[in-house]
């Protein structure tokens, strides 16, 4: 019954998100006010009734419902609660239906917290918002119902894919779509916009925050996808340039270049053609990213779909969204063509440097990822883009990109003094110079080049310290007028300072790690010992165990430093019984120098096993980085100024005196 | 400076950052790129060892031996034909006789395959997509329905 309930109210929410497209808008263009109100109320109900059907078959997982298809093939009775719940999006339909329950979502939070938007605006927003629920909504209920039936019952599901069943994985999806669809949000506003032809600095400070939102969410969700990866395939690496990262790598960027580029159109009404097309892409990016990963044209653990007909539906979605988009931003960009003048050695252009340098890189991302897919249509030819083609190309546009990271903060709007703000950061080069030395000296062997890229990230965060310390007149003032000045410094200027420390802390982490990481690979009979990263592993052998719904074997290290015992480190091999599936579990070790992290290889003769034991220095800092990201957002979010709707600005004139340029 | 030279500094910018990607990304996929066969393309097509590329197949039932250590060899087949390996190192969790397997490396001047990296699959069903188009070149492969439900 419960099952019928949740697809009943899918196809109603079908029906209510088509009234939220149709009516909203003809009310926009009549300038019907009754019409345009449908909207909210339309959002809100599609919301719920979303909601609804998703707690239906969250319920079914829950109570192991094997009637329903999607249930049976995905959950099993004896799986642990946690992954009953996270397998409702652990498989093609749920995570589809998760994917329009975030979308509706957002555009019911802007029907909420939107009461300060101008009515024409917010009914075409929600509007646009409610056209791109039908797609999806269509695409579920037409090949992907998570509601269907079997007959007769069976007895037991088949259970998650045990790589699945871990806690990291179960909150990266609903972290990871909060990321990519709330930048549906972002695209909304510019179709909106466009249509409206009112594009003003008001619409990028009604974007900001949403953008924003989306772009925290989006940090923590790749970030635990990294983690994830680290811990749990026992590879002892935390990124590997898989095509299915890049997909939700490539909105990042693009919605990293549009947050900066939002600031300069909302201060200085300039860079608004620009602004608008990546609000345009970034979501586009979003959509490309859900039809890679979706469709199962790519090798990875994401491909539930092998179904053809999905991958054509979800392309199809794709190219209509966005060649409806840039057709539209193609015939109206004339009358964007406006803006503030100003110097390239500026607040302004340091901006642009950053959305060049970053969606450059986003390009060179996208090639790489999609080069594969094209030359395999044309030619036939089986090729992968790996990591080398990643390295060459990305990281020597970060360069650039870095050094200029504290410069942008300094520099004045319209015309800056390159000269007077590197006097400002002469201390955080000190500190860089001094970091870069001292990185020489402690390393041990490794590429040359590492303490200068470490050096990269400690200036990042050095120049990020410096700007918060000279707007504060630190050292320049007696302290109680630092302290005054420091409270008063507006949250947004906290905000970028933290999450570009969180930049430089992540660069660090990503240096120590890929420079200095040792690996062994090793045959260990117990009793046996190993030096790695100045430790000493001592190995004790390897004991069966039973868990909930899997055996295991698991070693038994003893670590020691300097002859003082630390720890023991428990790596296991998993053999799950529903699907029967091995998995690799790694014992990790964790201290702030770096991670001791062990693996359990092949069973070999006479209690032998091949072991991997890695040290990898550094690289929490790579995950603590994107948290401190996320909490610089977070702060800067909270910031009066960027409260959605919470400062009501003079509608702006109609007619804009246009200057040239 | 005047409005036509600001403009002129920021196109130069522009121009200078995407040429310098263009000829990144040209240099990186003349070089980094990996090709990947079946063992009757390298039957075929005479492969330069040396050359980085990526293989895929079947692991031959009763073709996996142990040498000293970590090493290990095996024999990639798409039934045609069959590739003899060495790996150096631990195989991933889902490697079995009979299974599908991916592996990137370097064929040796003996004519043995010196594997780098053993790839994983993410599941038991699991079919890595160039493997299954390698056998259905064989005829031994049935298409979607048998690897079917990844998951």
């Amino acid at each position: 019954m419960i099952a019928e309930v949740g697809h009943f109210a899918l196809i109603l929410a079908l029906g209510v998100a088509l009234v939220q497209t149709i009516l909203p808008m003809w009310g926009a263009r009549r300038g019907d006010l009754s019409l345009m109100r449908v909207g909210s109320t339309a959002a809100q109900a599609q919301f719920l009734l979303l909601l609804m059907s998703f707690f239906a078959l969250m319920t079914a997982y829950v109570t192991s419902d094997f009637s329903v298809q999607n249930v049976m093939q995905n959950s099993h009775s004896a799986k642990p609660m946690l992954y009953k719940i996270s397998g409702v999006w652990g498989n093609h339909e749920g995570s589809m239906l998760l994917w329009v329950l975030i979308l509706a979502l957002f555009g019911s939070a802007v029907a909420l917290f939107g009461r300060n938007l101008p009515p024409d605006l917010k009914a075409n927003v929600l509007g646009v918002q409610g056209s791109i629920s039908v797609a999806f909504l269509l695409f579920i209920v037409t090949t992907s119902n998570p509601f269907t039936r079997i007959h007769p019952v069976p007895f037991e599901g088949s259970g998650l894919n045990p790589i699945l069943q871990d806690p990291a994985l179960s909150f990266h999806p609903p972290f990871l779509y909060t990321g990519y669809v709330g930048f549906s949000i972002a695209f909304s506003f510019a179709v909106a916009a466009l249509i409206s032809g009112r594009i003003d600095p008001a619409w990028a400070r009604w974007v900001r925050p949403w953008t924003l939102g989306a772009w925290m969410f989006l940090t923590l969700g790749i970030a635990m996808g990294s983690w994830w990866a680290y811990y749990e395939l026992g590879w002892g690496g935390w990124w590997f340039w898989d095509p299915v990262e890049n997909a939700s790598f490539m909105p990042w960027l693009a919605g990293t270049a549009l947050l900066h580029s939002a600031i300069v159109m909302e201060k200085r009404d300039a860079l608004k053609v620009w602004t608008i097309l990546l609000a345009i892409l970034t979501f586009s990016l979003s959509l490309m990213g859900t039809f890679l990963v979706r469709s199962g044209v790519l090798t990875s653990v994401h491909a539930f779909a092998v179904d053809p007909a999905r991958g054509v539906f979800i392309l199809a979605i794709m190219v209509l969204f966005t060649g409806g988009a840039l057709a539209l931003f193609a015939g109206r960009a004339q009358i964007l063509r406006q803006g503030g003048l100003f110097a390239p050695v500026s607040r302004e252009g340091a901006l642009i440097l950053n959305n060049l340098l970053i969606t450059t890189a986003c390009a060179a991302v996208f090639v790489g990822t999609l080069y594969p897919l094209a030359l395999e249509a044309v030619t036939g030819e089986k090729i992968s883009v790996g990591p080398p083609f990643f390295n060459a190309t990305f990281v020597p546009l970060m360069v650039p990109l870095l050094i200029a990271i504290p410069y942008g903060p300094f520099l004045a709007w319209k015309r800056g003094d390159i000269l007077g703000t590197s006097q400002r950061l002469a201390m955080a080069a000190l500190f860089t110079a001094f970091a870069i030395i001292a990185a020489y000296a402690l390393s041990g062997p490794g590429p040359w080049l590492a303490p200068l890229a470490l050096g990269l990230g400690v200036w990042v965060i050095m120049g990020a310290v410096s700007e918060i310390g000279f707007r504060a007149k630190a050292f320049r003032a007696p302290p109680d007028e630092v302290f005054r000045r420091l409270r008063n410094l507006p949250r947004s200027a906290y905000g970028t300072a933290i999450a570009h420390i969180g930049v430089g802390v992540m660069v660090v982490g990503i240096v120590g790690t890929t420079a200095w990481q040792t690996e062994k690979i090793v045959v260990m009979k117990p009793g046996e010992a190993e030096e790695i990263g100045g430790y000493n592993l001592k190995f004790e052998g390897v004991a069966p165990q039973q868990g909930p719904n899997y055996r295991e074997e698991i070693g038994s290290f003893i670590v020691s430093e300097d002859g003082t015992e630390l720890t023991h480190l428990h790596p296991s091999k998993r053999m799950y019984t529903a699907p029967p599936q091995a998995t690799t579990e790694a014992g990790i070790h964790a201290a702030w120098s770096g991670d001791l992290y062990t693996v359990l290889g092949d069973d070999l003769k006479d209690g032998a096993f091949t072991v991997r034991l890695y040290f990898n220095p550094l690289v929490r800092l790579i995950w603590i980085g994107t948290i401190i990201m996320f909490l610089g957002g977070l702060i800067s979010l909270s910031d009066r100024r960027l409260r959605v709707g919470a400062p009501k600005r003079a509608r702006a004139p109609k007619a804009h005196a246009v200057p040239a340029e | 400076m005047t409005r036509k030279q600001r403009r002129s500094v920021l196109i130069a910018t522009c121009v200078a950052v995407l040429g310098v990607a263009v000829g990144l990304v040209l240099f990186a996929l003349e070089d980094s790129i990996v090709f990947f066969y079946s063992p009757s393309d390298i039957a075929e097509k005479n492969i330069k060892p040396g050359q980085r590329i990526r293989i895929g197949g079947l692991v031959e039932e009763g073709s996996v031996k142990r040498g000293d250590g970590t090493q290990v060899q095996f024999a990639v087949t798409d039934t045609a034909k069959t590739l003899p390996v060495t790996y150096i190192g631990v195989l991933p969790d889902l490697f079995r006789e009979g299974q599908g397997v991916v592996a990137e490396g370097k064929l040796g001047g003996d004519g043995i395959f010196v594997a780098e990296s053993v790839l994983a699959k993410h599941d038991e069903n699991y079919m890595p997509p160039e493997v299954a188009e390698a056998l259905r070149k064989q005829g031994v492969w049935q298409g979607a329905g048998q690897a079917a439900k990844a998951n």
